[in-house]
């Protein structure tokens, strides 16, 4: 067998974005010893390129705001399918998470009074997002690695998690390699804290970055948790389309919600007719209106005008967006324009710096003189591992999660910027969580070396095999599948379709093959991201086949209505002897004191 | 299409490595990195680099492009011009791990010696916009550690023993000018951080990719404040008598 | 700082793989320099005679010192101010680097001189650290240059303007500019302090800092515009000492 090297901890995060960055602070502040491994260099995780901001009840621009807007709005934009419990928490504890943040050394903009300055987002009700320019999560996650550091976390960079090891029922460490030298480790922790992100590497189109190959996801299927939600996929209404190597590169929400205006080939301002009925008396009526709120939020005054219909929520204008490409009003490279430059330039690039960089540099489009030219793109995983919200912990004794790996949080569909309040919320939480139930432990459970054995071969497999297939023409293979059946619109054939096709490629994706040495060898780790994503992409397909109905970001051609009954239920993703399961369970209920918080809000269409 | 010649440095040591030659098709708009990834994907599988959001925002795929530390995912291929060799190769600096990656290691390793971000006990958290905004330049670092690759005392004079480099006087700037932190490093800066070794260059502001003003909004006022502290006599002689000022 | 496994061989002096031509501008600095230099010793020390003309003083000859005991050319007691000033500007201390001491000549090309480089932390270059009394004291030359000036303007107690007189005043004009938009008063009147908005004199110093650091980000074009004008004034007036031109009288 071959070699590995071993590293003992009590608690092992998987993950260096916010969410394990967090976890990982809570857990050592606690007293525990803690590892964290990341998949790039620590710094550059996913969360950097979170843009718009942190949503948190601060009320420093909005005197009106309180937690209880901010669930009303976060289980509103999850059409109610949330974990109330998390959303609760999230909507309380925001504000904490932030001020830490400040004192942590993080730098936000100011208000005139010098406090964190908010701004507006789709779906929250106040200005309620705390930023720094288009840089927030940049911000974040610099700030959490620099407190990280000096509280002597060992870090593991370019350290990739394939396998979660157990002692019968419980966690006993996790086993990976190093992608500078292919050399194997095992990590002997007495708790797993998954912190890995999203799945958006299955997509053609999407925003997210290589790292989010569903490892997570696939090691908590695997070590026996289950998923939840995962049909909730967000397509983001704003990504670049063009030039094509960047498409469906993220164009912020900050753009809108600094007063970017949405409009066809045609010049029509779209999303006036979009406007769910619901929610259709919270957004301005006409373009007068609208502009007095911009004007408004941009003097820093108070308005009785209401927000744009570009505020509307994520799901709501991607779908907008498709469709208006669709029916033939589509720019020249197929999506809308996106138009800041009606505004003062110099606010623009102050308050868009990184967009205005990435259009003058990579489309060579000056946005404070012309539109943008934008479209949907896969942005977000509402669904994943199932996990207590107190404390963050999975079906699995000893195996927690945090952040975009999780489910329940956001619902049918996630809000601007309550992903990066999530991952200091619940990354706390899980962290503090792992600590607790280290502490709790009589003995150290013990790594077996069968199990040990077993993930050493599946990782020498893909060297050994000589028919095989090259990794990346599996994966364009797969993006072809995700993008025609299992897309922003859903039908019955399509996914059945493309769950057959998915069960053909991961048949081939068993037979990925790579040459070479185990020296950083791209190829080689991409027959192992395959496997994860293979297993994640059919959670996905199956669970929007179950869902027979619109919700949210799950929206079906075939049922375009809201089921209440389905209201009541998540679908739940296991494996068993090695298949993929599927099964419905219940909704938690909220209390009676939260539900006096809707009254009168009772949506049936889906919007 | 037209087609771009690239020659990337491939191999596990800078003696035995070599460039090959890759034909590559050119689509309008594309960057270096879409071209590396190309031949990952159609030519050569087993080609290293290190990339992560494609966007400018992470840092990670730092090279040297035609002799020039760039980040690939920003270097486009119309600025080269047609039918012109375009080379790759990893950053000079950082010790070669394979192809287009290095280890950069050791830029964490300064990191964590830096004295950290310490609030005045004091502190009320209210701040005006006009007292960070030299910080948040500072703080729009992506780490690429282009500065670090260009910067000579490092890539000539190989001091990573007594010199901290451009970034970290960079991260050390947005701590000494944070209108709440109480620490003064400038000793930190002189003695550990080898402040002294920077002859103002200029380099590291000229590949940032972020247009952070490096030198000019960092490195020169840090130096200036430990000319405050240990070379300006008539300062120096007044803090003797009158204590801190 | 750890010791960590040499990466860098040691390369030769323009080694590089730029395919640029990296090497026109520290061509161009360096031609400058030298000429302004070769050209402003051999007024300053050897053409005491030329230094005034009607009611232009030449700024090299700016503040006249006259001490008996003093054999050669005054403008010697005068020049070592600005040339200081100058020398340890943060601007040019970056152009000389690259263009005279090629340490480097350009971003990524190898440099000249061996492995014994200490940068400006050992004698001379550690006196790089007093710039900013070389500023004081350029600011009190400046002070005689704009008397000077404006005394340019006052033909034999009539108000007259020469083209002279226009040169002379674009001249401190563009010295000030370079000289307020110093790097060390730049540090002085307002960016050593960590907080701009906490009592009414640092928001005053936050103003004034403000405009020292809009004149700061183009340093470099005020330090060439400056030295060139300063040598243009001077020409003038040593052109029109030796009658090869005369002043033109605007009004």
């Amino acid at each position: 067998m071959a070699d590995y090297e071993v590293h003992e901890h009590d608690v092992l995060v998987v993950g260096a974005g916010g969410a394990g960055l967090r976890a990982a602070i809570e857990a050592s502040a606690s007293g525990v010893s803690v590892g964290l491994v990341c998949k790039s260099l620590l710094g550059k995780a996913h969360t950097v390129m979170a843009e718009g901001g942190i949503a948190a009840a601060l009320a420093n621009v909005d005197a009106e705001d309180g937690w209880q807007t901010h669930f009303r709005d976060t289980m509103n934009g999850g059409k109610m399918l949330n974990n109330w419990r998390m959303a609760q928490l999230h909507a309380q504890e925001a504000p904490d998470r932030v001020r830490e943040l400040e004192q942590w050394g993080a730098v936000f903009d100011r208000t005139r009074e010098g406090k964190i300055l908010q701004r507006a987002f789709g779906g929250h009700t106040w200005k309620r997002l705390c930023h720094v320019g288009d840089r927030t999560g940049l911000e974040m996650i610099r700030t959490l690695q620099d407190r990280g550091v000096h509280q002597g976390i060992d870090v593991y960079m370019e350290c990739a998690v394939t396998r979660l090891l157990k002692d019968g029922q419980r966690i006993a460490g996790a086993f990976g390699y190093f992608r500078e030298d292919g050399r194997y480790v095992v990590f002997k922790a007495k708790a797993v804290v998954l912190a890995t992100g999203g799945v958006g590497r299955m997509f053609p189109v999407t925003s997210n970055s290589w790292e989010y190959t569903a490892d997570g996801h696939a090691l908590a299927l695997r070590a026996g948790a289950d998923l939840i939600d995962m049909e909730f996929v967000q397509f983001h209404p704003t990504g670049m389309v063009w030039p094509p190597g960047v498409r469906g590169l993220l164009v912020t929400e900050g753009v809108r919600g600094e007063g970017g205006i949405l409009r066809n080939s045609a010049g029509e301002r779209f999303m006036f007719k979009y406007l769910p009925e619901a929610t259709r008396k919270d957004y301005a009526e006409t373009e007068d209106e609208a502009k007095r709120w911009v004007d408004a939020a941009i003097a820093g005054q108070k308005t009785d005008a209401r927000r744009p219909p570009e505020l509307s929520t994520r799901d709501n204008v991607a779908r907008s967006i498709y469709l208006e490409v669709k029916a033939g009003r589509g720019t020249p490279h197929g999506g809308v324009f996106l138009d800041i430059s009606y505004q003062d330039a110099e606010r623009v690039k102050r308050k868009l710096p990184s967009m205005y960089h990435q259009f003058k540099e990579l489309a060579d489009v000056d946005i404070t003189r012309q539109p943008m030219e934008v479209g949907p793109t896969m942005h977000y995983i509402m669904g994943g591992v199932r996990v207590d919200a107190d404390t963050g912990e999975s079906r699995v004794p000893g195996l927690f999660g945090a952040g975009e790996v999780t489910g329940g949080m956001h619902g049918a569909n996630r809000l601007g910027g309550n992903s990066l309040s999530d991952l200091i919320v619940f990354g706390r939480r899980a962290g503090l969580g792992a600590a607790n139930y280290v502490k709790a432990l009589n003995a150290r459970p013990q790594c077996s070396d069968d199990e040990i054995k077993a993930a050493v071969e599946e990782m020498e497999a893909p060297f050994k095999r000589t028919d095989g297939k090259n990794p990346y023409e599996l994966q364009r293979k797969l993006h072809e599948i995700m993008s025609t059946y299992v897309g922003i619109f859903r039908e019955e054939k399509d996914l059945k379709t493309g769950i057959a096709r998915l069960e053909e490629l991961t048949d081939e994706v068993r037979h990925a093959a790579i040459t070479g040495s185990k020296t950083y060898n791209p190829g080689w780790h991409m027959c192992h991201d395959l496997t994860n994503m293979m297993l994640a992409a059919q959670a996905i397909a199956q669970s929007a086949l179950s869902r027979k109905e619109s919700r949210g970001a799950h929206s079906r051609l075939d049922y375009p209505d809201t089921d209440p009954h389905l209201g009541k239920v998540n679908t739940s993703i296991y494996l068993e002897g090695g298949e993929v399961k599927l099964k419905q369970t219940p909704l938690p209920e909220m209390p009676e004191e939260l539900k006096q918080l809707f009254v009168k809000k009772e949506a049936t269409r889906n919007a | 299409m037209p087609e771009a010649i690239m020659k990337v440095f491939r191999g596990i040591s800078r003696e035995a490595g070599e460039f090959k030659t890759y034909k590559v098709p050119v689509e309008e708009g594309m960057v270096v990195l879409d071209a590396i990834h190309y031949i990952q994907g159609f030519l050569d599988p087993e080609l290293s680099v290190r990339w992560n959001c494609k966007a400018a925002k992470c840092g990670s795929c730092s090279a040297e492009v035609n002799g020039y530390p760039s980040l690939m995912c920003k270097t486009r291929m119309d600025r080269f011009p047609e039918g012109q060799e375009i080379t790759v190769e990893p950053l000079k600096t950082f010790p070669l791990v394979k192809d287009l990656v290095t280890d950069v290691s050791w830029n964490y390793e300064v990191n964590k010696k830096i004295p950290p971000f310490t609030p005045k006990p004091d502190a009320d958290w209210t701040f005006m916009q006009e007292d960070i905004e030299r910080v948040q330049e500072f703080r729009k670092c992506i780490e690429c550690f282009l500065c670090q690759d260009v910067c000579h005392v490092l890539r000539d004079h190989d001091r990573k023993d007594v010199f901290a480099g451009p970034r970290f006087f960079v991260r050390m700037a947005g701590l000494e000018m944070h209108p709440l932190d109480a620490l003064n490093r400038a000793e930190f800066l002189k003695d550990h951080a080898g402040l002294g070794f920077c002859n103002i260059t200029k380099c590291c502001t000229e590949v940032c990719p972020e247009e952070i003003h490096i030198t000019d909004n960092a490195i020169i006022p840090l130096k200036e404040r430990v000319v405050d502290e240990f070379y300006d006599p008539v300062l120096m002689f007044f803090k003797k008598i009158f204590g801190k000022s | 700082m750890n010791k960590v496994e040499i990466a860098v061989a040691p390369e030769k002096l323009g080694a590089t793989a730029r395919n640029d031509n990296w090497w026109v501008e520290p061509a161009l600095v360096a031609t400058g320099f030298t000429i302004f230099i070769v050209y402003a010793t051999w007024r300053g020390l050897f053409e005491p005679q030329y230094f005034e003309w009607g009611p232009y003083l030449s700024p090299f000859y700016s503040p006249r010192i006259l001490l008996d005991w003093w054999h050669w050319s005054p403008a010697i007691l005068v020049l070592w101010v600005p040339a200081g000033f100058r020398a340890t500007c943060y601007y040019y201390r970056k152009a000389y680097y690259r263009a005279y001491f090629l340490d480097p000549p350009a971003c990524a090309v190898g440099h000249l001189g061996g492995d014994k480089y200490c940068g400006e932390t050992t004698f001379p270059f550690v006196l790089q650290n007093l710039h900013r009394y070389f500023f004081y004291l350029a600011v009190a030359v400046l002070a005689f240059l704009w008397y000077d000036a404006i005394r340019a303007f006052d033909f034999h107690g009539q108000f007259g303007v020469g083209v002279g007189s226009l040169i002379f005043l674009a001249n401190v004009v563009f010295l000030s500019f370079y000289t307020f938009g110093c790097h060390a008063y730049r540090h002085l009147v307002g960016g050593k302090l960590d907080c701009f908005s906490c009592s009414a004199r640092t928001k005053t110093r936050f103003k004034i800092w403000s405009v020292v650091t809009k004149l700061n980000e183009h340093h470099m074009l005020w330090a060439w515009v400056s030295l060139f004008s300063v040598g243009f004034a001077d020409l003038y007036v040593r052109l029109l000492a030796g009658h090869v031109i005369t002043d033109i009288r605007l009004f």
